[in-house]
Formats: structure tokens, C-alpha cells, sequence
């Protein structure tokens, strides 16, 4: 078709109009077809699903506990999830095609899978309580040690007062350390920066592959062997600090890197010096990630065990000077009494465990309370971010 | 109207001159951006000094056994005869049994959280997931060791005797027929270790699977969705793709991460010192039990011995890290990870 340019536009629009029909609608009137509703599954969907996971039940108690000689509990499990994948694309490909099967098994298969990591994650919280929750139940196993108190004798006598009291002391310091150390250098690469920063950045990424029982052998033989000291919780601390400080240091640096440069320039526009501007405006938009990443830091290091145990030693009583001899903490009671092999022990081992495990989720939880953007009334509060 | 300019005094003009504009930082910010400089250095000597304090332990070891540390299997500093050919076999085993077992359970993990799992609920299992990977692994080693090592050891057997003629899963000392299998030869194997330890990991390379799988686009998932792509086609054509760099990021952290795993390991697996084919056959070692259970009787000479394969555990940490790490830089997708 060719276009005649010679004619004026509004000739031809004039040339194309004609009439318009509005077609009528009738409000009241039921729809041709009924409507189908976006996400969420329709009877027959639901039917299908869980049916198939109903047979599948059937199915798997036939055959592995009638059929075939794989009794017991996990084989059930595993025969459950087969059978059920099996069933959901046998039926969906009775109704629907190739693609309809292939989406509902990927579905299947995923779910079925992150139930798994789920059930693996309340499995571990659950068999640690249930084992633990006994010596818990006397007071004396917070507030006594194990000084001479035998591995066999019963639970009302010693306690872990001095492995809690060392896994906090050495903590302490090892933050004490790091702390300073890690959002210091965190601070130098991203405001300061230029291309000594670019090659600390280089090293501390690259230590951050440091395996820790590394970090053990490396304060154990210098600390330790080469200086002449002995075991003692500051040892474990260094230890730890050697552990944790590319780790914190990383993390803070990630988490001052978004902070909006806007906010920096606006600052610096305002007449404030560089470290006025650091100190009033970066560090505190930064703290609840900061507080989050020294958290996450603490929590790999109170559950870490093999620095500690090349360099702390363990006592059996409780100590509250780590310059000098050794000291126990939660991990290593806990490496301890599952080595001794004796039964009350183990069982106090336990007990130890969920002491940490639950340690390490108050910490969890402040750290997520941190991380929560704060809320202002005087600013219509945005969604949080998840 | 007219503009009246204000008087100015010129006679009395003070002497207005311009500001000089430099680079350079005066005053407090001269010494801020020195101790900022301070501070990194130091970190940088701590660190740095840490990899150069290693590497140059490991040399004595190096010039004494030569190349042979690296392919003798035998650890026995009575007889002289030390190597790593063994404990590092066993190393990659261990972390090949947990990332054989970590990365399809992660994988789905990141993907139901971020596409499958209704967005109420969404933030409360990215915490779980956190909190798994907070948990110490002396747990870990704990739960496997003591309530999931007989299960272990049964599908240990069923190996045996299925695929048994696969070298990986043959027993040799075991025999599978027998009415009660032996447990004792087919636990405390570097298949039950990897299984700790791939719960230890999984979260790890979880997280930073779910990270980028979350920001795949909007517009292009529901440009696939609206050309009528089912879940998992948008899933195969957009998100997997999108987060490719971030899959094979994520699944090398937690590699890195499994190789230098020490107490899971050593509460498993029973200490041997010869390179075994078989990940479900009793007994095993890797670089950090090792070093956990032999530093206590060390000598001089058998302790720049353990140092010397730390640094090579060091030395493939941190290879692995880099490459994960210029992995997920390169990919799209990586843009906003750390």
C-alpha cells in the first residue's frame, strides 16, 4: 500500500471516520463462562493433588512394608515421595498435556525437598531438646562446675557455670578485638578508599577462606609454642578473633557500601568534614546492618569449636581470668563429653548443646529485631523490605 | 522604577580571598583518613601475616619431602613417612558427599521461598534458613553422629548390595548379604560425615541462592508468565537462568566452606590413612581432622608438617572462593550480591 503524502493529514483521518458502535453491556447479566480464579487451585486441581498423595500413602505402606523387605520408617519416607511424584504426573497427564505434568511434578519435587531442609531443621532443634532437656531441669547445672564432680555422677552435682562463663568471656574479648578492628578497616575501604584500600579488601576477602582449625594452629603455634604462653582462654579469644575478623569486616563492608551516597553528599554539601560525616551520617544509617553483621559474627564464633581447642585447653572449674591457665566453653564440653563415651556425660553434653543452640537463637532473634528497619511516625512507613 | 544598588564601602574593603580548594584533608579529617589508614593496615598485617606466616611454615616441610607430601598417603612421623594424598582424598570425598546432597536440597530450598511459598510467609522462612546456618556444628555432628548414623549405614548396605560393583559404593571389608550387616563397617564413613556436613553447608549456599533468585526482574517473570508459561516453564526460562552465576556462586562458598568443616567430621569419621574409593566404607580422614586430632603430640618437625596442609587447605579455600567469587561478579545477576 502506498501512502500519498500529498494529501494533508486531517483529509485522511477525515476520510477514515466513520461511526462508532458501543456495544451494549448488560450489567446484571451472569458471564458467558465462569470466571477462573487467578491463584488459587480449583476443586478439581485440589483434588487431584492431594489424591495423588493419598494413593501415594497407600501405595508405599503396600509395598515396602507387604511387598518388599525394606521395613522400617525412612524407607516408608522415601518410598512416600516417589510414589507421590509418580501419582501427581500420572494424573495431571490423564487431564492435562505435557507442559501441565511437567510443572506439577517440578512443583511437587521443590516443595517435597524444602519440606525436607524444614523437617531437617525441627528434626535437629528437637532430638537436642529432647535429649538435653534432663540435666536442665536442675538449677545446679547453671550454677556449679565440674570441679570434683565425677563423669558418672548424677545430675543434681556440677554443672556447666564454667563453660557458659568461658564461652562468654572469650567471646567478649574476641569481640572487643574485632570489633574496632573489623568496621575500622570496613570504614577505611569505603570511605577513605584509593588503592592501598583496594588491596586490603583483596587480602581480607582472600582470609576470609581461612578455615578455622587453621586459625587454631596458627595462635596455637605462635601464641602458644613460639611465645612461650600457655593455654588459656585469651589464647581461644585470638583464636577466634583471627577467625571472625574478615568475616566482620567483610560484612560491615558490605553493609556501609549501600549506604546512599545522596546522604554522604548531602552531608559533605552541608559543610561537614569527612569524619563528621562518617561518624553523624554513615555509621548510624548503617547500625542495624552493622549490628546485624557483628551478631552473625558472634554467633559463628560461641559455637565454633576447633580454634578453641587447640588453644584453650579445658578446666573443670570455673575461672574468670583468661590470662592464665585453662578454660572450658560450651563447645568443648560439649566435644569433650561425646568423646568420653560415658552415658551421664553424653547426656550432659546435651544439655550443654542446648544451652548454646539456645544462645545462639537469642542471639539470632536480636539480631533480626536489629536488622528490622526502624519505624518513624512522622514518614508514612514503607513496606519492609524483605 | 529603578534598581538601587546598595553603597558599597570601597575605600574600606577587607581582604576577601578566595578559598583555597585542595584535595588534601586538613585537620580532623587528616587524621581521620590516617587512622582509617592505621586501622586497614593493621588488619592487613593481621591477615596477610597470618597466609605469609603459613605458607612460609610450610616450606621446611616442602623442601624435606618434596613432591612425596603430596602423593604419600601414610602419616607417620615414627617412620619419617608423611603425606597429604590421603586426607586430602578424603577431604574432596567429604565435601563431595555434601555437595552431592546439599546443593538439590538448597536449590529447591532458594526456589520454593522465592516463587512457590505464599509472601506472608516468605520472611519467616528466610529466617529459618539463617538460623540454620547459626547453628553450631558441633549440633550437627551431634545429631548425625548419634540418631542418624544407623539409618546412614542402612542405605550404606542397600548401596552394598544394589550398585555395589559402582567402586564408590562397594564395601570391601563388608558383606551386604549377611542377615545382620556388620554396622560397624558401613558407619563412620566419609558418606555419613558429608551428611553433617551438608547440613552444615546447605543453608550457606541457600542464602545466596534465594538472594539473587530474588531479584530476577518482575517485568521479565511476568512477561513469561502472561505468554502462558506454567510455574516451573517461567521458573526454567527466566529465574535459573537470571540466577545462574548466583547457583554456581553460592553452591562454591558452601564448597569452600565443607572442605575446612573439622569437628562434624572428626565426632564421625574413624581416623584411616590410605586413600579409600569407597565414600561408604568405615573409616577416612580429611585435612582438619587431621590437624584436630594429631596437633596435641606434635613435634617441631610434625607440626610444620600440619601447617604445611593447612596451607594447602588454605591454598584450595581460597581458590574456590575466588573463582565463586568472580563467578558471581560476571554473571548478570551478581550485580548486588556480596
Amino acid at each position: 500500500m502506498t501512502i500519498d503524502f500529498s494529501q494533508a493529514p486531517d483529509t485522511q483521518v477525515a476520510a477514515a471516520s466513520g461511526r462508532t458502535f458501543l456495544p451494549s453491556y448488560d450489567d446484571d447479566a451472569p458471564p458467558i463462562a465462569p470466571r477462573s480464579s487467578l491463584g488459587r487451585m480449583t476443586p478439581d486441581e485440589l483434588f487431584v493433588r492431594a489424591g495423588s498423595w493419598l494413593a501415594a500413602l497407600g501405595l508405599a505402606w503396600i509395598t515396602t512394608q507387604r511387598l518388599l523387605p525394606l521395613p522400617g520408617v525412612p524407607w516408608f519416607l522415601i518410598a512416600f515421595f516417589v510414589f507421590g511424584i509418580l501419582a501427581t504426573a500420572v494424573t495431571t497427564a490423564a487431564t492435562g498435556t505435557w507442559i501441565d505434568v511437567k510443572d506439577r511434578v517440578a512443583g511437587a519435587v521443590i516443595t517435597g525437598l524444602a519440606l525436607v531442609v524444614g523437617i531437617a531443621l525441627v528434626a535437629v532443634v528437637t532430638y537436642v531438646a529432647v535429649k538435653g532437656f534432663r540435666p536442665l531441669l536442675n538449677l545446679n547445672f547453671f550454677l556449679d562446675d565440674m570441679s570434683g564432680v565425677g563423669p558418672k555422677d548424677p545430675f543434681d552435682e556440677g554443672g556447666i557455670r564454667h563453660a557458659i562463663l568461658g564461652s562468654l568471656i572469650e567471646i567478649g574479648i574476641a569481640v572487643a578485638i574485632t570489633l574496632p578492628l573489623g568496621v575500622g578497616t570496613a570504614v577505611f575501604m569505603t570511605e577513605v578508599g584509593g588503592r592501598f584500600a583496594r588491596i586490603v579488601r583483596t587480602i581480607v576477602e582472600a582470609m576470609t577462606a581461612l578455615p578455622s582449625i587453621v586459625a587454631g594452629l596458627f595462635i596455637y603455634t605462635v601464641w602458644i609454642l613460639a611465645l612461650g604462653n600457655d593455654r588459656s582462654g585469651f589464647a581461644a579469644s585470638l583464636a577466634l578473633s583471627v577467625m571472625m575478623l574478615p568475616i566482620i569486616a567483610r560484612a560491615s563492608d558490605v553493609v556501609l557500601r549501600v549506604v546512599p551516597g545522596g546522604l554522604r553528599e548531602a552531608s559533605l554539601a552541608l559543610g561537614a568534614s569527612r569524619w563528621r560525616t562518617v561518624w553523624h551520617v554513615v555509621l548510624p544509617t548503617a547500625r542495624p546492618g552493622l549490628a546485624t553483621a557483628l551478631i552473625l559474627g558472634i554467633a559463628r564464633g560461641v559455637g565454633e569449636t576447633s580454634p578453641v581447642l587447640l588453644t584453650s585447653g579445658a578446666a573443670e572449674f570455673t575461672k574468670a581470668n583468661p590470662f592464665e591457665g585453662a578454660m572450658n566453653s560450651l563447645p568443648l564440653f560439649i566435644f569433650g563429653g561425646v568423646r568420653s563415651g560415658n552415658d551421664v556425660a553424653i547426656q550432659r553434653a546435651y544439655g550443654a548443646a542446648l544451652v548454646l543452640l539456645i544462645l545462639v537463637l537469642v542471639l539470632f532473634v536480636i539480631a533480626r529485631l536489629l536488622a528490622r528497619p526502624r519505624r518513624t511516625t512522622t514518614r508514612p512507613s514503607r513496606k519492609a523490605r524483605s | 522604577m529603578s534598581t538601587i544598588l546598595p553603597d558599597l564601602d570601597r575605600a574600606g574593603e577587607v581582604d576577601v580571598t578566595a578559598r583555597p580548594i585542595s584535595r588534601r584533608s586538613t585537620g580532623a579529617d587528616a587524621v581521620f583518613a590516617h587512622g582509617a589508614r592505621a586501622v586497614g593496615a593493621s588488619v592487613l598485617v593481621i591477615t596477610g601475616g597470618v597466609g605469609l606466616f603459613l605458607g612460609l611454615q610450610a616450606v621446611p616441610t616442602f623442601q624435606r619431602y618434596g613432591l612425596a607430601f603430596l602423593t604419600e598417603q601414610q602419616w607417620s612421623p615414627d617412620t619419617d613417612v608423611i603425606g597429604i594424598a590421603a586426607v586430602l582424598v578424603g577431604t574432596l570425598q567429604v565435601a563431595f558427599v555434601a555437595m552431592v546432597i546439599a546443593f538439590p536440597l538448597a536449590l529447591a530450598t532458594a526456589l520454593f521461598i522465592s516463587e512457590y511459598a505464599p509472601a506472608r510467609i516468605r520472611a519467616t522462612l528466610v529466617s529459618l534458613v539463617d538460623l540454620m546456618a547459626a547453628v553450631p556444628s558441633v549440633i550437627y555432628g551431634l545429631f548425625v553422629a548419634l540418631l542418624l548414623m544407623p539409618y546412614a549405614a542402612d542405605l550404606s548396605i542397600w548401596f552394598d548390595r544394589t550398585v555395589g560393583w559402582i567402586p564408590l559404593f562397594a564395601v570391601p571389608g563388608g558383606n551386604a548379604d549377611a542377615p545382620l550387616p556388620a554396622l560397624s563397617q558401613y558407619g563412620f564413613s566419609s558418606f555419613v560425615a558429608g551428611i553433617a556436613v551438608s547440613m552444615m553447608v546447605m543453608p550457606m549456599a541457600c542464602a545466596v541462592m534465594r538472594q539473587v533468585f530474588s531479584q530476577t526482574p518482575p517485568g521479565e517473570k511476568e512477561a513469561a508468565l502472561a505468554l502462558g508459561a506454567s510455574t516451573w516453564g517461567m521458573i526454567r526460562t527466566v529465574v535459573l537462568p537470571f540466577g545462574r552465576g548466583g547457583i554456581i556462586g553460592g553452591t562454591m562458598l558452601a564448597l569452600g566452606r565443607a572442605l575446612g568443616e573439622t569437628i562434624a567430621v572428626a565426632l564421625i569419621l574413624s581416623p584411616a590413612f590410605e586413600i579409600k574409593w569407597s565414600v561408604t566404607e568405615k573409616g577416612g580422614n580429611t585435612i582438619s581432622s587431621l590437624i584436630a586430632n594429631r596437633f596435641g603430640e606434635a613435634s617441631d618437625s610434625q607440626l610444620s608438617a600440619l601447617l604445611a596442609a593447612g596451607f594447602v587447605l588454605f591454598l584450595i579455600t581460597l581458590l574456590i572462593n575466588t573463582l565463586a567469587a568472580i563467578v558471581v561478579n560476571r554473571s548478570r545477576s551478581g550485580a548486588e550480591t556480596d
